[in-house]
């Protein structure tokens, strides 16, 4: 197997902002690197740089083994970039935009006209495909960015914030393409906000903060690191909420938090092999549960255990803000 | 399937392309990113109000407010004042290039393209090339309503044609100019001020509105006599009408090389470091 991502030493400022300070990433082939951090963490600032459109102030950055500022052209051949801003023409159709972009890149009209159709077809924009692009939902729009991003079937693909604003089912579906290009042989970078989305696509994690990777493991390693999930229990009958707390108590060892109103029973665990135990007991008990689940922790609570401070939101709201008036 | 994405995969690094970008594939780009302007107009046509509008509310006011005064007769002045609009509308028509491109920029379809293996220069050829649309708009525009209103072309059709294939040429390098404005614009709202600011007085400042300068102060007729646009209008009123051309084609392809040979430069190094 071959890092076909490279990156050594990556900076890069905006005036006194250290947008990336210090990221080195290596990706093997064929695997889905998770890039998770809140926002103004430098995940965008890395895509672009990875993808050719930022020159970093310090560092290098190859894919394949091309260097993305010396061999940029064909850096660009190999890659599909999706950013986190939609970069469609709204005024061109859907089907118009793709052949346009597979014109581009120099296929031929009937195998453009071929590939947009195909595109259209596995992202469900076929009946939307001869409408202008400021008349699709936002849904539509990622999907119709992803599928331009893949017009020439690219080895690497880095989707920034590929789910984020989406529904559940468009989100599912954005997954299941994630997914796809994995399984083509497709090595995938993407950005994410969701702890549950990095650990239900990625074969790695690197958590980013500050322009730094503070973490950088499997999902698994993230999880145990990151400290504890959370052991969820409802009772069909709302009555018995009492005695299921009890078997919650005695397996987990921990106090539960019951509401009794809803019949909700939640317990921190270490041991995601409670859930097994939990079920048991429920059975011997002849506990019916409408629910029993682990939890993830929430981004907030990994950036807490890993790095002792919560994403810093307040900051994140204003630089937010700022990334808006500048685009 | 999976043989083929397999093949596709080993044979990916022989079907990269060169670490350049030919000539030839540029203008290819080019076209593809000309067409889709386009495109554009024929999902919305009222993109092109402007460039329909504005010369006939300037070739109608300004040949019964002036006519008059300036000929002697609104169809004198018609003559004169016709291959002159030609010339001011089709700088006018150059500025929505430059807000057209900050919104592209705005909107991150530039992010695409810079992402895609094609040459930097493609998206903005395309652009001002895919904008001839509107250079054409103008000059049929004021070919009609002109001749409606009673303008004569001269009778060689040859010598009318180089006079818009001039006014085109004029167009193109004068486009660099826009599409400068637009990338050092901060934002689409203000391109069209930063526009005006070289439009105006290159328009006004000519020989546009009246063929004799002289009753201008000095300072002015020497503005004037300079700049490119009365360069361009004598031209035309040569080549539309009739009349000794002198050296005023040569002033103005010069000056068209001259626009462009400084422009694009600019234009190019503002768009790469935008975004
Ligand atoms: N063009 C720019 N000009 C000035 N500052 C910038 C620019 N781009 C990014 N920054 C700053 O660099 C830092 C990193 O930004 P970046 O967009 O990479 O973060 P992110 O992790 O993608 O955040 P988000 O989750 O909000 O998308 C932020 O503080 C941001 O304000
Ligand atoms: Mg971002």
């Amino acid at each position: 197997m071959s890092q076909v991502i490279r990156a050594e030493g990556l900076r890069k400022r905006f005036g006194e902002t250290r947008a990336l300070d210090g990221v080195d990433l290596a990706v093997e082939e064929g695997t889905v690197l998770g890039v998770l951090g809140p926002n103004g963490a430098g995940k965008t600032t890395a895509v672009r740089v990875l993808a050719t459109l930022a020159k970093p102030d310090e560092g290098r950055a190859e894919i394949c083994g091309y260097d993305v500022m010396r061999d940029a052209t064909r850096v660009r051949a190999l890659i599909g970039l999706t950013g986190q801003y939609a970069s469609l023409d709204e005024e061109l159709t859907g089907r118009e935009n793709l052949v346009m972009i597979g014109r581009l890149l120099d296929l031929p009209r009937a195998e453009a006209r071929a590939r947009a159709a195909g595109l259209l077809e596995r992202f469900r924009l076929s009946d939307a495909a001869g409408r202008a692009v400021k008349t699709y939902s936002g849904g539509m729009r990622r999907r119709l960015d992803i599928a331009a991003s893949m017009i020439n079937r690219p080895r690497v693909v880095f989707l920034d914030e590929p789910t984020t604003g989406l529904d559940p089912r468009a989100r599912g579906e954005v997954w299941d393409t994630v997914r796809e290009m994995a399984l083509d042989g497709a090595t995938v970078l993407l950005t994410t906000q969701y702890l549950e989305e990095a650990d239900a696509l990625a074969d790695r994690i690197a958590v980013f903060d500050h322009g730094r990777v503070i973490e950088d493991g499997t999902p698994a390693e993230l999880k145990a690191r990151a400290g504890r999930q959370t052991l969820v229990v409802r009772a069909a009958e709302v009555f018995r909420t009492e005695q299921l707390a009890a078997i919650v108590a005695e397996l987990t060892g921990e106090r539960p938090e019951v509401r009794l109103d809803a019949g909700l029973v939640t317990a921190p665990v270490t041991d995601p092999g409670v859930l097994r135990a939990v079920v048991q007991r429920l059975d011997e008990a002849g506990l019916v549960a409408a629910e029993v689940a682990l939890r993830l922790p929430s981004l907030d609570e990994v950036f807490l255990s890993l790095t002792g401070h919560a994403a810093d939101a307040a900051g994140s709201a204003a630089e937010e803000q700022l990334e808006g008036s500048v685009r | 399937m999976t043989t083929m994405t397999t093949m596709t995969g080993t044979t990916a690094h022989d079907a990269l392309p060169p670490a350049r970008i030919s000539l030839r594939r540029t203008v290819r780009h080019s076209l593809t990113l000309a067409w889709r302007n386009i495109a554009q107009l024929r999902h919305s046509p009222e993109k092109l109000i402007d460039v329909t509008l504005m010369p006939l509310v300037f070739l109608v006011l300004f040949l019964y407010v002036f006519g008059g005064a300036v000929a002697g007769s609104t169809h004198a002045y018609l003559q004169q004042l016709l291959p002159g609009l030609v010339a001011q509308m089709a700088m006018f028509a150059t500025m929505g290039l430059g807000t057209a491109l900050s919104e592209d920029i705005r909107k991150g379809v530039f992010d695409r393209f810079r992402s895609l293996p094609i040459a930097r220069s493609a998206p903005l050829i395309g652009t001002v090339v895919g904008d001839t649309v509107r250079f054409l708009t103008v000059v049929v525009v004021l070919s009609v309503a002109g001749t409606a209103l009673g303008f004569r072309f001269g009778s060689d059709p040859l010598r009318v044609l180089a006079g818009f294939a001039l006014a085109y040429v004029f167009y193109l390098a004068f486009s660099w100019i826009s599409v400068m404005v637009g990338l050092i614009a901060p934002s689409p709202e203000t391109v069209q001020g930063l526009a005006f600011m070289f439009v105006m007085p290159l328009t006004f400042g000519s020989s546009v509105f009246v063929a004799n300068t002289s009753t201008m102060p000095g300072w002015l007729e020497t503005w004037t006599k300079m700049n490119p646009v009365s360069h361009l209008t004598d031209a035309l009123r040569a080549l539309l009408v009739g009349g000794p051309v002198g050296n005023h084609v040569w002033i103005t392809l010069a000056w068209a090389v001259g626009i462009v040979t400084v422009t694009f430069p600019i234009a190019m190094r503002m768009y790469a470091r935008r975004a």
